[in-house]
C-alpha cells in the first residue's frame, strides 16, 4: 500500500469554531493535510470543507470515520473514486524583464493563465485548475524566478447529480430515540434491574 | 447555531425570565435531579436561578475535578447524564481531567461552565479560559452560547448527544451576561438539524456474515467490553453464549457483563488479564469483539494478539472498527440489538458447533496458569482482601476503584456477576477517580450499597471530597489498601528499572484519622484476622450514620500484580502468577 491523495468533501454546520474542530482532529490524530478550503454553501447554515489528505487506504478510512464522529459534521464523502470537478487557484508573481516577457506570456497561454498585472520587472499570473495543472505551471515558472506566490486549497464537486441542496437529509436518528408527545427524544441507559 | 428555536408568546409572568432561568428549566425538563459543582463569579446568575427554583439538588464539591468524577459515577449507576456546573477560568479548567476521563470511558456527562461576559471574550479578562478550544479534543461535542434564543435548543441537543450512540461528555460554555439577559420561556424544543445520527441496528447482511463465521469457528472467543454494559446487553450476550458456546473474556470496562463464575468465563484479557484469556485469544480462529476499543492494554503487541483469528467487530462507533486491528466482519450498531440478532441466528443453526476440543484446551490452560498469589503469615495479601470482600458483599453492591495495583487486584479477584456494578477509570487511568465516583454512584443508585476500593496514592488525590461526603451524608465504605507505595509504579521499577524506587515511597497520612477529622469515621486494619469484623463494622456504620467510613488496610507492600504482560510485549508471553494453589 502506498500514500494516495484523497480529496475529501465535508459538509459541516456553519457555526463558530467548526474549522478548528476539523483541523484539530487532523492535527491530533496525525493525519496529513495537503490542502484545505472552506466556504459557505447555498444554504447559509451549511459550509463545505474540502481537504486533500495523503495516506494509505486504511488511514483515509480512519479520516472519514473520525470526521463523521464530529457532531458538527453533516456529511463526509471521499471523492477519490468519484468523477469530479476539482479546482484550485494560483496567483504567482514572476520576474520578467521586457526581454523575457514574451516567452512567459507564451507559456501562460498554454496553461490558459490570465495576466493580472504587468510592469517593467514582473508579471502576476492567475491560474486555476486541478492540482497537477497548478503544479506544472509553478514548475515552468520556477526557472524564470518566482518572486511570490499564493494558492488556495483545492475545491471539488462530484459530477453526479445529487438531490437539490438536500444537505440535511437523514438528519434525525431512527433509533433508539422514541419521539415523545412534546417532540423531545427520550432514551434510557439505565441498567436493567431485572437482570 | 443558525436555526434558533422560535421564542414563544411571552406572558406577563415571563417578563423576568432570564437565560439562567432557561438553563434551570431545561435541566428540569431533562429530568436532572442532582448537579455537582462549585459556584463562582461567571456562573452566579445560574446558581441564583437554581436557588430560586429550589427543586434541583446541588452538591458543593471540594474541587471541580471531584464534581466531574461524581457526575461520572452518577451517570454509570443511573443511566442518565451526570451534570456538572462550574464557574469560568480555573473552575472550568479543573474539569479537564474529568472530561477527558469521561471521553475515554464513554460516560454521558453535561458540563455547564460560566464564561466572562460576551463583550470581554478574547480579551484575557479575569478568569477567562477558552473552554471551547481547551475541551474540543476531550468532549464529544461542546458549545459556546451567543444568545439566549439558542439556549433551549443547545441544551436539548447537548443531552441527546451526551447519552445517545456512544455516550460522552458535552460542555456548554455560558457567558455571564446571557445568564442575566431575558430569555424566551423555555419549553420542549425539537433537536436542531445535524448530521449526528447514531446507528442502532446492525446491518442484517453483516450480521449474517458474522453468524456464518461464528458457526464455522473451531476456536471462538467473545471479547465483551464496556459497550455491552452501556447498551444494557448482558442478557443478549448470555443468550448468544448459550446458543453458540463461545467462551467470554470481559475487558476491564466490561467486567460484570458476563458472570465471573460462569464456566465459559475467561476473566479479563490483556496486560493484567488471566493467562487463559490471553492464550485463548492467541489461539482463537474467530473473535467476536463487542463494545470494546481493543486498546493497547488489551491487545499487547498488535501482531501477536490473535495471529490466527478473523475478527468480527461490533461497535456503535464506526471509527473503532479497524482502528487497531484488521476486521473481517464489521458490524456498526448498538450491542443490544446486534447481540440479540446474533443469538437468534445462532439458536437456529442446524448443527451446533462442537467445541469440546477447544474447551479441553482452555481447561488445560486454566489448570496450568491458575490465578494464585503468595501469602505471608501476619500480613494481608491485597488479593486476599479483595477475595474476602467478594465473599462478604452482595451481588448488587457497587464496587468503585481508583487507579493502580488495587484496581487490577479488584478486576482480577472480585467476582463481578452483574452489569453496572463496577466503576473504574479504564481509558485515562485517572488516579483520584474513586472517592468522587463512588459518591456519584451512590446518588445515582441510592438503594445500592457502594464500596470504594482504593490505594493510598489514588485515595490521597481527591481526598478533599470526604468533606463533601460528610456534608451531604453520602454513606459509603472506602477500603484503602495501604502499601505505603505508588505500588504499580514500584512494581515496574522493581521489574524494569533495576529496583530503583524513584519517588514511589509514599508514606501517606493515617487515612482513618483523616476521615475522622473530616467528620467521617475510620478504622485501621493491620491484623489479617480482623478484616471481616472491620468490614462488617464499616458497612453498619456507613448505613446507620449516613457517613463515609474509611477502612485503612495495611497490605503486603511487595505484592505485584500478576499475571503481567511486559510493556510492548506479546500477550501470550505473560509473566504468570507466583504462589501455589490452595
Amino acid at each position: 500500500m502506498s500514500d494516495q491523495l484523497s480529496p475529501i468533501s465535508v459538509l459541516v454546520r456553519n457555526e463558530p469554531g467548526v474549522l478548528s474542530r476539523v483541523s484539530g482532529l487532523f492535527a491530533r490524530r496525525g493525519f496529513n493535510i495537503l490542502s484545505l478550503a472552506v466556504g459557505e454553501t447555498d444554504d447559509p447554515r451549511v459550509s463545505r470543507i474540502n481537504v486533500v489528505v495523503a495516506g494509505e487506504p486504511p488511514i483515509i478510512e480512519q479520516v472519514v470515520k473520525q470526521l463523521k464522529r464530529l457532531v458538527s459534521v453533516i456529511k463526509v464523502s471521499d471523492l477519490s473514486d468519484t468523477p469530479r470537478v476539482e479546482r484550485g487557484l494560483l496567483l504567482i508573481k514572476v520576474k520578467a524583464d521586457p526581454a523575457e516577457r514574451g516567452k512567459l506570456l507564451q507559456l501562460a497561454d498554454i496553461f490558459r493563465a490570465r495576466v493580472d498585472h504587468v510592469d517593467n520587472d514582473c508579471l502576476v499570473f492567475e491560474v486555476s485548475g486541478n492540482r497537477n495543472k497548478v503544479e506544472a505551471f509553478i514548475d515552468v515558472m520556477r526557472p524564470h524566478g518566482i518572486l511570490e506566490m499564493a494558492r488556495t486549497g483545492q475545491i471539488a464537486l462530484s459530477r453526479q447529480m445529487g438531490p437539490m441542496s438536500d444537505y440535511w437529509a437523514s438528519q434525525m436518528p431512527e433509533e433508539p430515540a422514541e419521539e415523545s408527545e412534546d417532540g423531545t427524544y427520550n432514551i434510557s441507559r439505565a441498567p436493567d434491574p431485572n437482570w | 447555531m443558525n436555526n434558533p428555536a422560535k421564542p414563544m408568546e411571552s406572558t406577563q409572568q415571563d417578563q423576568d425570565f432570564t437565560g439562567a432561568d432557561a438553563v434551570i428549566a431545561c435541566l428540569k425538563h431533562q429530568g436532572v435531579d442532582v448537579v455537582f459543582g462549585m459556584v463562582g463569579g461567571a456562573i452566579m446568575p445560574v446558581y441564583d436561578a437554581l436557588y430560586r427554583d429550589g427543586s434541583i439538588r446541588h452538591l458543593i464539591v471540594g474541587h471541580e475535578q471531584g464534581a466531574a468524577h461524581m457526575a461520572s459515577g452518577y451517570a454509570r449507576t443511573s443511566g442518565r447524564p451526570g451534570v456538572v456546573m462550574t464557574t469560568s477560568g480555573p473552575g472550568a479548567t479543573n474539569l479537564v481531567t474529568g472530561l477527558a476521563d469521561a471521553m475515554m470511558d464513554s460516560t454521558a456527562m453535561v458540563a455547564i461552565t460560566g464564561q466572562v461576559v460576551s463583550g470581554l471574550l478574547g480579551n484575557d479578562a479575569f478568569q477567562e479560559a477558552d473552554m471551547r478550544g481547551i475541551t474540543m479534543p476531550i468532549t464529544k461535542h461542546n458549545y459556546q452560547l451567543s444568545s439566549t434564543e439558542e439556549l433551549p435548543e443547545v441544551l436539548a441537543e447537548a443531552f441527546f448527544v451526551a447519552l445517545s450512540g456512544r455516550p460522552g461528555p458535552v460542555l456548554i460554555d455560558l457567558p455571564r451576561d446571557l445568564g442575566l439577559a431575558p430569555a424566551p420561556p423555555s419549553q420542549a424544543v425539537p433537536l436542531p438539524p445535524s448530521g449526528y445520527k447514531p446507528p442502532y441496528r446492525g446491518n442484517p447482511l453483516q450480521i449474517e456474515k458474522a453468524l456464518e463465521l461464528l458457526g464455522k469457528a473451531k476456536r471462538p472467543v467473545i471479547l465483551a467490553g464496556g459497550g455491552v454494559i452501556t447498551a444494557g446487553a448482558s442478557d443478549e450476550l448470555m443468550g448468544l453464549v448459550r446458543a453458540c458456546g463461545a467462551p467470554v473474556t470481559s475487558t476491564l470496562m466490561g467486567l460484570g457483563n458476563f458472570p465471573h463464575d460462569h464456566e465459559l468465563s475467561l476473566g479479563m484479557p490483556g496486560m493484567h488479564g488471566t493467562g487463559y484469556a490471553n492464550l485463548a485469544l492467541y489461539h482463537a480462529d474467530v473473535i467476536l469483539v463487542v463494545g470494546s476499543r481493543l486498546d493497547d492494554r488489551i491487545t499487547g503487541k498488535l501482531d501477536q494478539f490473535a495471529p490466527e483469528a478473523q475478527l468480527i467487530h461490533v461497535d456503535v462507533d464506526d471509527s473503532e472498527i479497524g482502528k487497531n486491528l484488521e476486521c473481517a466482519v464489521p458490524v456498526v450498531g448498538d450491542a443490544k440489538p446486534v447481540l440479540k440478532a446474533l443469538a437468534q441466528g445462532a439458536v437456529a443453526w442446524d448443527i451446533k458447533p462442537n467445541l469440546s476440543a477447544w474447551y479441553k484446551q482452555i481447561q488445560g490452560w486454566k489448570k496450568k496458569f491458575p490465578m494464585v498469589y503468595p501469602e505471608h503469615p501476619g500480613v494481608l495479601a491485597p488479593q486476599r482482601v479483595i477475595q474476602t470482600m467478594g465473599e462478604m458483599l452482595n451481588e448488587d453492591t457497587v464496587i468503585v476503584t481508583g487507579v493502580g495495583q488495587h484496581q487490577m487486584f479488584t478486576a482480577q479477584y472480585y467476582p463481578f456477576r452483574r452489569p453496572g456494578c463496577f466503576l473504574t477509570s479504564g481509558g485515562l487511568g485517572t488516579m483520584g477517580y474513586g472517592l468522587p465516583a463512588a459518591m456519584g454512584a451512590k446518588l445515582g443508585r441510592p438503594e445500592a450499597e457502594v464500596v470504594l476500593i482504593d490505594g493510598d496514592g489514588s485515595f490521597l488525590m481527591n481526598i478533599q471530597e470526604l468533606a463533601t461526603a460528610v456534608r451531604y451524608k453520602v454513606p459509603l465504605v472506602a477500603v484503602v489498601l495501604n502499601n505505603n507505595y505508588l505500588g504499580m509504579v514500584r512494581q515496574w521499577q522493581d521489574r524494569f528499572f533495576e529496583r530503583r524506587k524513584a519517588e514511589t515511597d509514599l508514606k501517606p497520612p493515617p487515612f482513618h484519622e483523616v476521615a475522622k477529622a473530616f467528620g467521617g469515621m475510620g478504622r485501621r486494619v493491620t491484623d489479617p484476622g480482623e478484616l471481616e469484623t472491620a468490614l462488617d463494622w464499616g458497612r453498619r456504620q456507613a448505613a446507620e450514620h449516613s457517613l463515609p467510613v474509611v477502612l485503612e488496610v495495611a497490605v503486603e507492600p511487595a505484592a505485584d500484580v500478576l499475571p503481567m504482560v511486559p510493556p510492548g510485549g506479546a500477550n501470550a508471553d505473560f509473566i504468570p502468577c507466583e504462589g501455589k494453589e490452595e
